[in-house]
């Protein structure tokens, strides 16, 4: 359910582009004919394989990108985990767990398309534990009640369908392998979040005002999901020549407007923004500025759950070593006794 | 890495990675969908069943330590595959015969 389109350099990046710097040499005729190699591959939409050439850059930001993707997924199942035990009924809490249980295997798809890359899990799992990678912002808000178990189905994951099928034609095959794995499933969390809500609109004014209330609190936080404005993305260029990137921001943004707003009216309920209307000349809707700066104090760790969701997130990485730890020793076990018997 | 088997794995930090094949349907070939990180082959099949096939996609999983899989090199492409290239007498469209002959 990731769906920040953009991506944010982690703290290691800054500490690194912060110090000192080699000077980078030429490249060689060799390296100059391997990037027109590169380059015309991924004009010709053709995809990129782990064991080919790729810059080093290209690599750089897929490995960034892949494992925000992937810490996303993981810690996004934390603000939902937390209503499964008080899910209003038996068939929402089976609903719920099969979603948090997706999100679980969308991180670890994730995972191994970025472990292609060259890096490992566990180095992955560091960054992420330490506090060094980033991940998805959305996650870095409560989920105070019910209705926002569904609106985060309707708004959060309808927003990350918009942001992953660009992504399924991702110049990186194993990445976008993924993301047609990943999209294929993400498709029920939306639905069953909006079906949700549908039958809370039909029940009591107070369970109406619930919807209305979580709706005003997530609307803006998920506009911003999709990435600062096109012309702050300086990024945006790169990733689009690279074709990893393929719709802007503001673009992918605005067709989550569109596709929005008919669905807020057939729920019933209000978005909450007062410069909200259609313009006929540009067949989109308008919509009234997003504060960029509650955004950016989030990603940078000051949101109202950060500390909370990594603490927690750590705690259950930490709660699981001896597990991981009881499968290797009975795997050498076996390994041995194996050896043993053939011996 | 150690390839020979008589010797003790090294302890291993992480649990090693596999390569994951299903299988979707009776009579259909096991195709490649992913990998894994598991502990031996019996949790790496408990785990793919989990990860992979948690919509009915499969009626039967391979998996593969990654280590023991070689693949061709992607820079040797153009050598290895070439002697194909040129043998298009190996397809039925190069032979001319006329129509009323049709099709076996």
């Amino acid at each position: 359910m990731y769906t920040q389109s953009f991506n944010v350099p982690d703290t290691s990046d800054d500490t690194k582009s912060a110090g000192l710097k080699a000077v980078a040499r030429p490249p060689t005729e060799a390296e100059t004919a391997l990037q027109a190699r590169f380059d015309a591959k991924v004009d010709a939409d053709e995809k990129v394989e782990p064991k080919d050439w790729m810059p080093e850059a290209y690599r750089k930001t897929l490995v960034r990108q892949i494992s925000q993707h992937a810490h996303s997924e993981i810690v996004g199942m934390l603000p939902e985990g937390n209503w499964i035990s008080r899910a209003p009924s038996l068939k929402r809490k089976a609903i719920l767990i099969a979603k948090v249980q997706d999100e679980g295997g969308h991180g670890l798809y994730l995972y191994s398309a970025a472990e292609t890359l060259g890096t490992s899990r566990d180095q992955m799992l560091d960054a992420l534990h330490s506090g060094k990678a980033k991940y998805s912002s959305i996650f870095n808000y409560p989920t105070l009640n019910w209705a926002d178990v569904g609106v985060v189905g309707w708004l959060v994951d309808g927003a990350a369908i918009m942001n992953q099928i660009p992504l399924c034609r991702c110049s990186y095959g194993p990445y976008a392998r993924a993301m047609i794995r990943v999209c294929k499933e993400e498709s029920f969390h939306q639905r069953q979040g909006y079906e949700a809500l549908l039958v809370m609109m039909r029940g009591t004014a107070e369970q109406r005002a619930m919807v209305q209330d979580a709706v005003n609190r997530f609307w803006w936080k998920c506009l911003a999901m999709f990435g600062p404005p096109d012309n702050d993305s300086p990024h945006s260029a790169q990733g689009m020549r690279w074709g990893i990137k393929r719709i802007s921001n503001d673009d992918l943004r605005q067709k989550f407007i569109d596709a929005t707003v008919p669905q807020a009216k057939v729920l019933g309920v209000t978005l909450p923004d007062p410069d909200l209307r259609w313009n006929e000349e540009r067949q989109h809707y308008d919509h009234g500025a997003i504060d960029w700066d509650e955004f950016w104090a989030t990603v940078n760790g000051n949101g109202p759950c950060n500390k909370e969701r990594l603490a927690t997130r750590v705690k259950a990485h930490n709660d699981g070593q001896w597990v991981r730890d009881a499968a290797m020793a009975h795997a050498r076990k076996q390994q041995q006794r194996t050896l043993q018997e053939a011996a | 890495m150690s390839s020979n088997p008589n010797s003790p794995a090294p302890a291993l930090k992480e649990w090693p990675l596999w390569e994951v094949f299903v299988r979707s349907k009776q009579g259909l070939e096991h195709k490649h969908c992913g990998s894994l990180h598991a502990s031996d082959a019996q949790h790496a099949l408990q785990m793919a069943r989990d990860v992979y096939t948690r919509r009915q996609e499969g009626v039967s999983i391979w998996v593969v330590p990654s280590a023991t899989i070689a693949a061709s090199d992607p820079g040797d492409k153009g050598e290895f595959f070439e002697p194909a290239a040129d043998k298009i007498y190996r397809h039925p469209t190069f032979y001319d015969i006329p129509d009323e002959v049709g099709h076996m």
